[in-house]
């Protein structure tokens, strides 16, 4: 009975402070969001790793490709993560700053998942909202392509094309970014079919606006909610896939790091003592996977109450 | 039905060509033919090596060759780096033992993930539910490249018990890691995905009405709730078996399997182009007939859908 009371209570709040101030969606989405203490816990991890990202180079005592010449090759006896010599995590078995090389993979990693769910939300939000608005034929071909290019092995084919064109951080940004807008134009086109028939389109094909001018006016800001839900949770996937890649050795090469080749690199290292190295780089990629997908659950929650 | 499958048959032919045509142009489009990187060979030498592999012909010819030996002698073609064997001989080499630990790895991780899944939801908000949850949520962060370590670490280096890599036959010590490498994050999906549509199923009104009417609740969840609650996993093994012949990739690399994934990453590294194309090729018709596969099932089991 007592929480029935709360809900009453909550519903006469919010319809008398509806009356009061007329709330956007998104302002209730965003107290939504604010309630949901996982995502809320995911958003303070998120920002927190983005500042030890742009701000840790600051902290570290060493350049991430400074070579420490008395720890090389001795890193399980010298290497380990102390204070006193500013190594913060530790070496790596060559000598490098661990804290340094850390800082450098997560700016590549985090950059490769948020590069990737851009390209996949612009390409994939036009692609799927020009084939849904237009429909008919054009539609059929276009959804045909991406049934046929989703068929494809695509790690399989993005390794091949690693390989062929050079393994570069460009390449792995074009790689990526050619596969990952497929699933997004499904999405977007599904919402659009759903979207075109309203009125507000009506009245905007009436009042003689073009089909191109539709599409980015009144299609594209309606599939935000949507897009954005989406577009959080795919950014994991892309660090998923590069990291992927860079444990393959394929993917991200010296002197460059990512999340995983550390990971990598500590467990090709574990079995002579220096755990650290794996320990480190794992942390903050299993932390931040976590916060994105706790971020984008609560997403979605807060912009799709109905779906719970 | 029939049409069903004839539908969708004509999708996955040009699929393939698709796939087919890309690897061999991604290939063709490569700086430096097959046999730049080695010692400088003779121009005569060179064009006699050509005229062997048959890369002297037009660039439409060749593709049609490669298709058509791929497509009727399910012929690959030879090894650009290893001279003396053919892709089928290294595919009928290395397919065997990804396909022994590959699908030891999908059965468990289906039977582990659904049986989770569904006690899950018949004991909602039990401890054994929360437990449930927590592995799936845990999961999902661990990927096959992140277990595989951990497995090791533990097992190999800290308590003795398994050997942190090699084949031997596939005996099962050397099962052991690779298989629960490769199926612990699917499992957990799969756990997840039963839980929330057995929560529903059991929501629904034929559920009441079979309870209502005095069935025993293992009857109620085996012939009324099963069923309707596996639809969604059956639409979630079609890109968990993708998913699992890429990880495999680096289960072969991390274990040294000797499976087709460590054949691909080395021709990778060796820019073996004709090894990489074939194995592409070969993952690709068995992601397709897979695909067709579970489309299948999913359309006999759910008598709904009409074609």
């Amino acid at each position: 009975m007592r929480i029935e009371h709360e809900k009453l209570d909550g519903l006469a709040d919010r319809m008398v402070e509806a009356e009061v101030k007329g709330r956007s969606p998104w302002a209730d989405a965003r107290k939504r969001f604010a309630h949901n203490k996982a995502a809320m816990a995911g958003l303070i991890v998120l920002i927190l790793v983005g500042c030890f990202a742009a701000f840790g180079n600051l902290i570290a005592q060493y350049p991430n490709d400074f070579t420490d010449f008395t720890i090389m090759g001795r890193a399980a006896e010298l290497g380990q993560p102390s204070f006193a010599n500013g190594h913060y995590f530790g070496t790596d078995d060559s000598g490098r700053d661990l804290f340094a090389r850390v800082v450098q993979g997560t700016q590549i990693s985090l950059m490769v998942g948020v590069v990737g769910a851009a390209i996949a939300v612009i390409v994939g939000t036009l692609y799927g909202a020009t084939a849904g608005y237009v429909g008919g034929r054009v539609d059929n071909i276009m959804m045909r392509i991406v049934d046929i290019l989703m068929a494809i092995p695509y790690m399989f084919v993005l390794i091949l094309l690693l390989v062929i064109f050079g393994r570069s951080i460009g390449m792995l940004f074009v790689g990526i970014g050619l596969l990952s807008w497929l699933d997004m134009s499904r999405i977007v086109r599904g919402q659009t079919l759903s979207l075109k028939n309203k009125e507000f389109i009506e009245a905007a094909q009436a009042t003689g606006v073009s089909s191109f001018r539709i599409i980015l006016r009144h299609i594209v800001p309606n599939l935000l909610g949507v897009v954005a839900v989406y577009a959080t949770l795919l950014v994991p996937l892309m660090i998923l896939t590069e990291s992927f890649i860079s444990f393959l050795g394929l993917g991200v090469q010296n002197p460059n790091t990512s999340w995983g080749k550390l990971i990598a690199e500590g467990a090709s290292t574990m079995q002579y003592g220096t755990l650290w190295q794996l320990a480190f780089p794992l942390f903050f990629f299993v932390i931040t996977l976590f916060a994105f997908f706790f971020v984008g659950d609560g997403l979605r929650d807060a912009l799709d109450p109905k779906d719970r | 039905m029939l049409n069903y499958i004839i539908k969708r048959l004509a999708i996955a032919v040009p699929t393939l060509l698709v796939l087919i045509i890309i690897s061999f142009l991604l290939m063709h489009a490569a700086p430096g033919g097959p046999f730049t990187s080695e010692r400088a060979v003779p121009p005569e030498v060179l064009a006699n090596l050509e005229a062997k592999y048959g890369l002297n012909e037009p660039l439409y010819k060749q593709i049609a060759t490669y298709v058509y030996n791929v497509v009727f002698h399910f012929d690959f073609g030879p090894s650009f780096v290893y001279k003396d064997r053919t892709v089928n001989e290294i595919i009928a080499q290395g397919f065997p033992i990804t396909l022994k630990y590959g699908a030891i790895a999908f059965v468990l991780a289906v039977l582990i993930g659904v049986t989770l899944g569904v006690f899950a939801a018949i004991y909602h908000n039990s401890w054994l539910d929360y437990l449930a949850v927590g592995v799936s949520i845990g999961a999902q962060v661990l990927p096959n490249f992140v277990m595989a370590p951990i497995l090791v670490l533990i097992f190999t280096l800290w308590l003795g018990w398994l050997p942190g890599g090699g084949w031997q036959g596939g005996q099962w010590q050397f099962l052991v890691m690779p298989v629960i490498a490769l199926a612990t994050s699917y499992m957990a999906s799969i756990a997840r995905i039963t839980r929330s549509s057995m929560l529903e199923v059991l929501n629904s009104n034929h559920i009441r009405t079979a309870t209502a009417k005095g069935l025993p609740t293992h009857t109620v969840i085996l012939r009324h709730a099963l069923k309707p609650a596996m639809l969604p996993v059956i639409s979630y093994l079609g890109p968990t078996f993708v998913s699992m012949i890429t990880g495999s990739v680096v289960i072969d690399m991390y274990f040294s399997t000797g499976g087709i994934g460590l054949w691909f990453v080395n021709s990778a590294l060796n820019r073996d182009y004709s090894v990489m194309m074939g194995i592409t090729i070969l993952i690709g018709v068995l992601t397709i007939s897979f695909n067709l596969l579970v489309d299948l099932l999913y359309a006999w089991i759910d008598p709904r859908i009409r074609y």
